[in-house]
């Protein structure tokens, strides 16, 4: 391992331990209505808000009523979207003369960036308009995230013993407390190291070779800023954070990273903060760290040792530079698409298509586990769910009803926290079996052998994760997975929302029961392994088949020096 | 409960803040601050503008120049490859058990040991032969440039020595000394070429 990626790996893990607690303790102050530094810009701009719209600050909903305004309000999102892309012709901000865009795309891209999973069908550059792009996508990357963050943040005070809050105040909060003065800060940092910000149109170059070249530009900065620190993904450009253009050098890669990371492991620690139970919020950052160790080894070694087919061709070098950039080096590489499959961010500094078999293993569990402290809020509410099963076990176990922060465990938890560890597999696996069954799903397979199932299940995993990267090659435009894709994205992000604001609901009008000598306790480090094990365990079960059929299969193909 | 009020307000009065008044505020100030980054890097030559200094540019074939990565960028109108279209950046995507990817890696070898006098495979490095996850990368490793001086000076007739020195003066140290790695960015490099064959 080189010197650059060890400190690499260590500036960014040892950002992400010193932040973790203090982004923590604000994210609880400010949910919690506590003073914070930033009350003296912003609190008259929210209470002019507050005030138009009508609700109070300190209001309360029901989880019905909390879930009822929260899809509203992500319908109206993606009504609205729809409609600007539709109308991009007609609206300002469009110096390359781009017109509308066609209706099936636009349906697909409205409803993938309003659930935050921002799967892509097109390539921003040759196909939105700068006003689609910062006034339409990059608006969408504000709101969404922020209402996945709101939803973690209901559950969270339901978790606490507080009422459920006001969905409006929290969308507005995690807005202007949380994602805008990061994201500005961010934005200067990346124009810093080249990233374009600016409403001139694409420059037109004459190459010294006698040749021209028209370079997009744009406002990318604002752009990457949010797209990372809400955990969207969805590239100003068609290579993402791959294009020099939005992600210039090494160290706009790691502020990227920090960026995706930042507002996850804070989600963590707040939760502990608002619940008063540390100890277990740093249990929980243990093992989503754990697993987040295991991806970054399993994505980092097989490309530093190379593919053995190309290294026995013997040139100099051995690591896999196929869809790799230089710039970054493999180090950078690795820990950004760890941390972008993990914090289910979606955006790639490199072609995850042409990954090693087991390194794209790696991207696979995170997209599995959807957890490995995931999207803002959501990744919080799916590695509570796996709490709330292992507690289960654990009681079936040593046959005691189980309880979680003081509440019983009931047959209503249990079957929610199933409904939605269970849902997710569903989608995936159905989705799969249902492309590779259909001439139209086999259509847009690229890559031929077992790494062309392995691009179905990437897809369909991706939507259901609502991570939005991809194996760019699976034919994401085709109508069948445009359309497909768009409903496993839907179902997978709001139902297990619901579901979990439900626990919360019913968790909170239960009574308090004090601990006891027999009271099972998870803040433990006995506790953590049991989660990881369980975890490990719920998740081989489920998805160990269809990987044998896809990476490992690659594998042991690619070991025999097998072509396809 | 009425829900039209909050709802349509509140995505009314946040795509003001977020959608509309964030942006321009950021173009504004970024405008203001550092321009030439903001305008996208731009590199001008006797006042003509000729590239970006973050993206890479198609060199291949012209034997007189360093050559950059391959690239897998298409023509968005025709859907042929067209190397370093900035309009349409893109990887290849291709596997690796695709045979087409060994067969492409093969074919760019034999071409840099067909035009390269006295090069041998072992010389030369992976990113090279293997395409970007781009295909606008900007960089070459440095021992990506230095196989290449023997075609360029036989092409160019200018000494080995003379585009040691330049290879050498092109190096890009990684970024504060330790992330990521030491390269050479083919334009600033070629654009020294270029100044020294034409003044």
């Amino acid at each position: 391992m080189s010197i650059s990626t060890m400190l690499t790996w260590t500036v960014v893990l040892a950002a992400f331990l010193l932040l973790i607690k203090p982004m923590g303790n604000y994210i609880a102050k400010v949910f919690t209505f506590q003073p914070t530094i930033l009350d003296k810009p912003f609190t008259a701009l929210e209470n002019g808000i507050f005030r138009v719209i009508g609700v109070s600050r300190a209001s309360n909903m029901t989880a019905r009523q909390y879930g009822v305004a929260l899809l509203a309000t992500n319908l109206l999102f993606a009504v609205l979207g729809y409609a600007a892309l539709r109308l991009q012709g007609a609206l300002p901000f469009n110096p390359q003369h781009l017109g509308a865009v066609n209706p099936q795309l636009a349906f697909n891209t409205a409803a993938s960036f309003a659930t935050n999973t921002n799967w892509q069908a097109y390539s921003g550059e040759n196909t939105m308009s700068y006003f689609s792009q910062f006034g339409v996508l990059s608006y969408l990357q504000f709101v969404t995230p922020a209402t996945g963050g709101a939803a973690g943040i209901a559950f969270v005070r339901a978790m606490s013993g507080r009422k459920l809050g006001n969905f409006f105040v929290d969308l507005t909060l995690m807005c202007t407390r949380l994602l805008l003065p990061l994201a500005v800060i961010v934005t200067l940092i990346l124009v810093g190291q080249g990233v374009p910000e600016t409403l001139g149109g694409y420059l037109h170059a004459h190459t010294l070779a006698g040749q021209t070249q028209t370079i997009p530009r744009g406002p990318i900065a604002s752009w990457e800023s949010i797209e990372h620190l809400g955990q969207n993904g969805g590239g100003y450009t068609n290579a993402n954070s791959a294009n020099p253009l939005e992600n210039p050098s090494a160290l706009s890669n790691i502020v990227e990273i920090l960026s995706m990371g930042l507002l996850p492991v804070g989600f963590f620690y707040a939760f502990g903060a608002m619940t008063g139970k540390r100890r277990l919020a740093w249990t929980l950052t243990s093992v989503a760290g754990g697993f987040f160790l295991i991806m970054l080894a399993l994505t980092y070694f097989p490309e530093a040792a190379g593919n053995p087919i190309i290294n026995s061709l013997g040139l100099a070098t051995h690591g896999n530079m196929v869809g790799k950039e230089l710039r970054f080096g493999m180090g950078g590489t690795s820990m950004f698409e760890t941390s972008t499959m993990a914090f289910t961010t979606g955006s790639v500094a490199s072609a995850h298509d042409s990954f090693l078999p087991l390194s794209s293993l790696s991207f696979f569990i995170g997209m599995f586990l959807n957890m490995v402290f995931g999207g803002k809020g959501v990744g919080l509410l799916n590695m509570l769910m796996f709490v709330i099963i292992t507690i289960f076990l654990m009681g079936l176990m040593v046959g005691r009803t189980p309880e979680f922060l003081g509440k019983k465990i009931e047959t209503k938890e249990v079957t929610l926290a199933s409904i939605a560890f269970l849902l997710h597999p569903f989608l995936i696996l159905v989705g799969t079996a249902l492309a590779v069954y259909t001439p139209a799903g086999m259509q847009g397979v690229f890559n031929p052998g077992p790494h062309g199932l392995s691009e179905i299940i990437y897809g369909f995993a991706s939507g259901a994760a609502n991570n939005g990267s991809a194996f760019g090659g699976l034919g994401a435009a085709l109508p069948f997975y445009e359309i497909a894709i768009g409903i496993v994205t839907i179902i997978g992000r709001y139902a297990s929302i619901m579901a979990m604001l439900l626990i919360g609901q019913s968790l909170l009008a239960k009574k308090s029961l004090p601990e006891t000598s027999g009271t099972m306790h998870t803040d433990t480090p006995l506790f953590g392994g049991i989660l990881f094990g369980s975890i490990i365990v719920l998740n081989a079960l489920t998805f160990f088949p269809i990987m044998a059929l896809g990476p490992i299969a690659e594998q042991y193909l690619m070991l025999a020096h097998h072509l396809f | 409960m009425s829900l039209l009020r909050p709802v349509v307000g509140v995505t009314v009065l946040l795509w003001l803040l977020l959608g509309l008044a964030y942006p321009l505020a950021m173009v504004g100030v970024s405008q203001a601050v550092l321009p030439w980054q903001a305008n996208g890097s731009p590199v001008y030559l006797h006042g003509r503008l000729i590239g970006s200094a973050h993206v890479g540019q198609n060199f291949k074939p012209n034997p007189l120049y360093f050559w950059g990565r391959p690239s897998a960028t298409l023509s968005v109108s025709t859907g042929k490859p067209k190397p370093y279209n900035a309009l349409a950046s893109s990887p290849s995507n291709l596997g690796p058990t695709n045979a087409e990817l060994i067969a492409h890696i093969k074919r760019r070898i034999a071409v840099l040991l067909k035009q390269t006098p006295g090069l041998r495979v072992n010389q030369i490095p992976a990113d090279l032969v293997e395409s970007s996850g781009s295909g606008l990368d900007p960089d070459i490793s440095v021992q990506a440039a230095l196989i290449q001086i023997p075609r360029v000076a036989r092409n160019t007739h200018l000494s080995a020595q003379f585009l040691h020195r330049l290879v050498e003066a092109s190096v890009l140290a990684p970024d504060w000394g330790m992330f990521g790695v030491a390269r050479v960015n083919v334009l600033a490099l070629n654009l020294r070429l270029y100044q020294a064959l034409h003044g």
